[in-house]
């Protein structure tokens, strides 16, 4: 897509990759969260978003740290730990024309945050969600999170008795409309998937184990690099095709793909693997989820997704100016509305 | 009766009921008679924390010197509940009047009083309303009875009952059916003997009524609120159900009939203060109302929208606290709390109103305080104002335009931009009032992205933890502090020439003090008194700090916590300030105040 308008390297909004990138990394070296940043940068770029039309959020943690690392022009809001979903949801009635990209962690979203997460996801609000899931804390030095496993053990956290919060499957019983899962190591997959998330007109919601090479890398955790190679159970292999470019379809041989058309027209292609999995159920959703448990496999791909469904903005019976641009003339009822409310007020 | 003086609209009657009867219509219905008959009216609802079966205590107290502050003892007492019969016959004053249901015993009770026993059995088995209705109706018939008592034309009761029931007919007919029917058994039965009663009067011209909530909603609708979040929590939770209830008909767009405002019920105030965070930061006019506890959740978030600038006002319904309380009474309890609120060194603006109709002022003007100063406003109410009716000057239309501070747009960002020869950063602050200018996200402008953030940043928004990039950014925040006096409500200064004490008040404690000063200068002693508005405070408060040889500061807390503040502020002053704190649950009256002042004044 780099040469889609002739120059190479500018994309149909006229802007280089690097319009898109963020300041260097402060995280470890080989830390999952780097990896995605990347991605975030190559999806934006390739989804020829403005960075003036994005919004970044995030919480408190290693993770959240990421948004200065993408989308340096855009405007961000690095909040407090586990409460960037009400802030994003504030801001983004600010301006609904915007795309919010909220950034996360399991800390973030699983423990001390699940509240606001779930309620974010139950809303509907249209926004990119990521959690980027290394089931440790990473900033405060390596304890677990709610997303380590069960059994688990570390030096000074010895071994974690709790089972672990399975974010999809929060996501999903909390009626999100897009949940997917993926694996850092994946780049591919992750930008695939990035890019359906971004085009998807609700909350669209990321969970990418994400290794924290520091504190949780060890050879047993699910969350770790060695883990997600071997055990990545890919649902399929994804490809996103943004609305109105024409999709190849020799590319995709009959029968063995399933395509999924978002809101805005553009579609994720699943080329089946060998299970013959339906995205758009979300009870079958659940049940793979929990086989996936059972067996121990890392399920990665698009698990659910509901084009369709209204999002918060519909449930408002919202002006299409933003509402931030709006002037005293239209906040200001008149001074005759208050005459009249003087007199009922008795 | 004709040995007896009469005593004319200037009494004090109190309905004792179980809640969940009904009897807010019958209460309500009263006074808004009496307020219509042009007498100053006050209206409390002392009720428990409870839905249904516990007793519940609503006073009237009429006064035609307008005073609206409570009063300690009762001149008439309507008793419907059984349970608490003997308690208020020792509520009522020397001679006073006890109404009650017919088959109470109260032969053993006083024998200084008047009692006049109601069929209410009989009246409402007359009506031949519904069962389910029985009970709720019962409460029309001391309506009607005390009509008669004290001389209530029922005309006016059917314009209260009409009011009341939005015109629906068949509800106004069968509630003033049962106070027609028992004014009239009063009126072929009853011998007035005690000296009671009402007349017409101009007081309350130009005034209307409403509760400090529905005045804050629409202060806020007048203010151009465009965000709402909010967590249900008594005595808050009517400001936010009022917004509900006055958007859809004053914040439609005329042209495209959508709405320019939202009101979001929040999963707890975690997520509310969040959201009206976010939407300060986007730029909109956002708000969240909540009682202590929910402050005490909002405490991080606070700190948070302090450091990073961001504009947003809380209405904090003050109720009695630490934890649970007593959730239905009143306190000015959570100042120091909301003054110091959040880890580290903060500053908050706060907003005190001392009035139902300055709850609307700072409705609007609060947007237009934390817009200015980019930081959080903190307005102060408590459940007094916020739940109970009072008589009020009508609300006034904002008499200056809205000021939505330094925000840049796209042109504005250039022209700057330019002006300051390409030197532009969220923090910086150019032109020495300590407020930087501030972009909106959807600024297409590509110069007019920043980071916002908690953590330490420099003048660019850039992350720093470098000692003087803290020192010169925290410092640089505080000079906006400063700045706010020009902002603020200056405090209110009611003198009496030659007056050396001084009294320092504010909120709801008002009306008592106001009373109280005319009670001290009928024993002689003068005062003058200065109501606070607002905090940081104001050059003015010093002046009168200066310029009395004793202060007593009137507060509803037991620590005094508007007095620690003063004492902080002006330490050289701290020697002449009488801490005059009480806290019971119960509004402060004018009484109290007097008798804390005989007792320990000096001169
Ligand atoms: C209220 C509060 N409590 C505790 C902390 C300390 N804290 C900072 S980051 C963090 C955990 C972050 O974990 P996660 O979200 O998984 O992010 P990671 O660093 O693993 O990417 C904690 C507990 C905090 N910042 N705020
Ligand atoms: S500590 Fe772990 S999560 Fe944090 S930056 Fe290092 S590798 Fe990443
Ligand atoms: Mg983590």
């Amino acid at each position: 897509m780099d040469q889609s308008n002739g120059t190479p390297n500018l994309n149909k909004v006229g802007l280089s990759r690097n319009d898109y990138r963020g300041t260097s990394s402060t995280l470890c070296q080989g830390c999952g969260h780097n990896g995605i940043a990347a991605q975030i940068v190559a999806a934006c770029y390739e989804m020829n978003l403005l960075p003036e039309k994005v919004v970044k959020f995030s919480g408190i943690g290693c993770s959240s740290k990421s948004p200065t690392y993408f989308l340096g022009r855009s405007f961000s809001f690095n909040g407090l730990h586990g409460r960037m979903p009400s802030l994003a949801l504030g801001a983004l009635f600010a301006d609904h024309t915007l795309k919010g990209i909220g950034l996360s962690g399991d800390g973030d979203s699983a423990s001390i945050g699940l509240g606001q997460f779930k309620h974010l996801v139950r809303r509907n609000l249209p926004m990119v969600y990521i959690v980027e899931n290394n089931g440790v804390y990473g900033l405060t030095k390596g304890q677990f999170s709610a997303t380590a496993d069960r059994g688990l053990s570390m030096k000074k956290q010895g071994t974690n008795p709790y089972t672990p919060v399975d974010i999809a499957m929060e996501a999903l019983v909390s009626n999100a409309t897009f949940v997917a899962r993926s694996f850092a190591g994946d780049p591919h997959q992750v930008r695939e998937l990035l890019k359906a998330a971004i085009a998807h007109n609700g909350i669209a919601v990321l969970d990418i184990i994400s290794p924290c090479v520091t504190f949780g890398n060890h050879e047993e955790s699910v969350h770790s690099y060695s883990y997600g190679k071997e055990h990545e159970e890919p649902l399929h292999e994804i490809s996103f095709v943004p609305a109105r470019d024409e999709i190849t379809v020799e590319d995709f041989e009959e029968g063995t793909t399933r395509d999924v058309t978002l809101h805005d027209g553009s579609q994720v292609i699943l080329k089946k693997l060998e299970k013959d999995y339906d995205p758009t159920n979300r009870w079958q959703a659940l049940h793979m989820l929990e086989d996936a448990q059972e067996n121990n496999w890392l399920v990665t791909g698009l698990i659910f997704v509901d084009p369709e469904a209204p999002t918060m903005f519909d449930w408002y019976n919202m002006p299409d100016m933003p509402l931030n641009r709006m002037t005293e003339k239209q906040l200001r009822p008149a001074p005759e509305t208050l005459q009249k409310i003087n007199s009922l007020m008795f | 009766m004709a040995d007896q003086k009469q005593i004319i609209n200037d009494f004090c009657i109190t309905f004792s009921t179980v809640n969940g009867s009904g009897s807010a219509t019958a209460n309500t219905t009263l006074m808004r008679a009496l307020f219509r008959m042009g007498i100053p009216v006050s209206g409390k609802n002392i009720f428990p924390s409870n839905i249904q079966g516990q007793p519940t205590w609503y006073t009237l107290r009429l006064s035609k010197k307008g005073y609206l502050a409570r009063v300690e003892k009762d001149d008439i007492i309507v008793a419907m509940n059984p349970a608490t019969l003997a308690r208020e016959a020792s509520f009522l004053t020397e001679g006073g009047v006890l109404l009650v249901p017919d088959d109470f015993k109260v032969s053993e009770l006083r024998s200084d009083i008047t009692v006049y026993a109601m069929p209410v059995k009989k009246i409402i088995h007359e009506a031949e309303v519904s069962a389910s209705l029985r009970d709720y109706i019962a409460n029309m018939v001391y309506v009607g009875v005390v009509s008669w008592l004290l001389g209530i034309d029922l005309d006016l009761i059917r314009v209260a009952l009409d009011f009341h029931f939005k015109s629906k007919q068949k509800a106004v007919e069968i509630n003033f059916n049962v106070v027609k029917a028992a004014f009239d058994w009063a009126k072929e039965n009853l011998q007035k003997k005690d000296p009671y009663r009402v007349e017409t009067m101009n007081g309350v011209d130009g005034y209307i009524m409403s509760d400090g909530n529905t005045a804050a909603a629409l202060g806020s609708i007048y203010g151009g609120v465009q965000l709402a979040a909010w967590y249900p929590i008594t005595p808050a939770t009517n400001l936010a159900e009022s917004l509900n209830e006055y958007l859809p008909e004053l914040r439609k767009d005329p042209e495209t009939g959508k709405d320019t405002a939202v009101v979001i019920q929040a999963e707890d105030e975690l997520a509310a203060i969040g959201m009206a965070i976010g939407a300060g930061w986007g730029g909109l006019r956002a708000m969240t109302s909540t009682s202590g506890p929910g402050l005490s959740l909002m405490s991080e978030y606070i700190g948070l929208a302090y450091f990073a600038e961001v504009p947003v006002v809380i209405w904090d319904v003050q109720r009695v606290g630490p934890s649970t309380g007593m959730p239905t009474r009143t306190a000015q309890g959570d100042v120091t709390m909301a003054n110091f609120i959040s880890h580290g060194d903060t500053q908050m603006i706060l907003l005190i109103p001392g009035s139902i109709n300055e709850c609307f002022e700072f409705g609007w003007r609060s947007f237009d305080i934390a817009e200015r100063l980019q930081t959080p406003v903190i307005v102060l109410s408590d459940l007094d104002f916020g739940m109970n009716q009072w008589v009020t000057p009508r609300f006034e239309y904002p008499d200056v335009p809205m000021d939505r501070g330094k925000i840049l747009w796209e042109v504005d960002l250039d022209e700057k931009i330019k002006e300051w020869k390409g030197k532009w950063g969220r923090y910086l602050d150019v032109d020495g009032d300590g407020i930087p200018y501030r972009t909106l996200p959807g600024n297409q402008d590509q110069r007019s992205g920043y980071f916002a953030r908690g953590t330490s940043h420099d003048e660019y928004a850039h992350y720093s933890e470098a000692p003087e990039t803290w020192e010169r950014v925290f410092g640089r925040i505080s000079k906006k502090f400063v700045t706010a006096l020009r902002f603020l409500p200056k405090p209110v200064l009611i003198e009496n020439p030659g007056a050396k004490i001084g009294i320092i008040s504010s909120g709801s404690a008002d009306p008592a003090v106001v009373e109280a000063r005319d009670l001290l200068l009928a024993q002689g002693i003068k005062t003058d008194y200065l109501r606070i508005r607002s905090i940081p405070f104001a050059d003015e408060i010093d002046q009168f700090l200066q310029c009395h040889e004793q202060v007593f500061v009137v507060e509803i807390n037991r620590d005094g916590q508007l007095l620690q503040l003063l004492t902080i502020k002006f330490p050289d002053q701290a020697n002449k300030m009488v801490k005059t704190a009480h806290m019971d649950g119960l509004p402060l009256t004018a009484k109290w105040i007097f008798e804390q002042i005989t007792a320990k004044k000096e001169a």
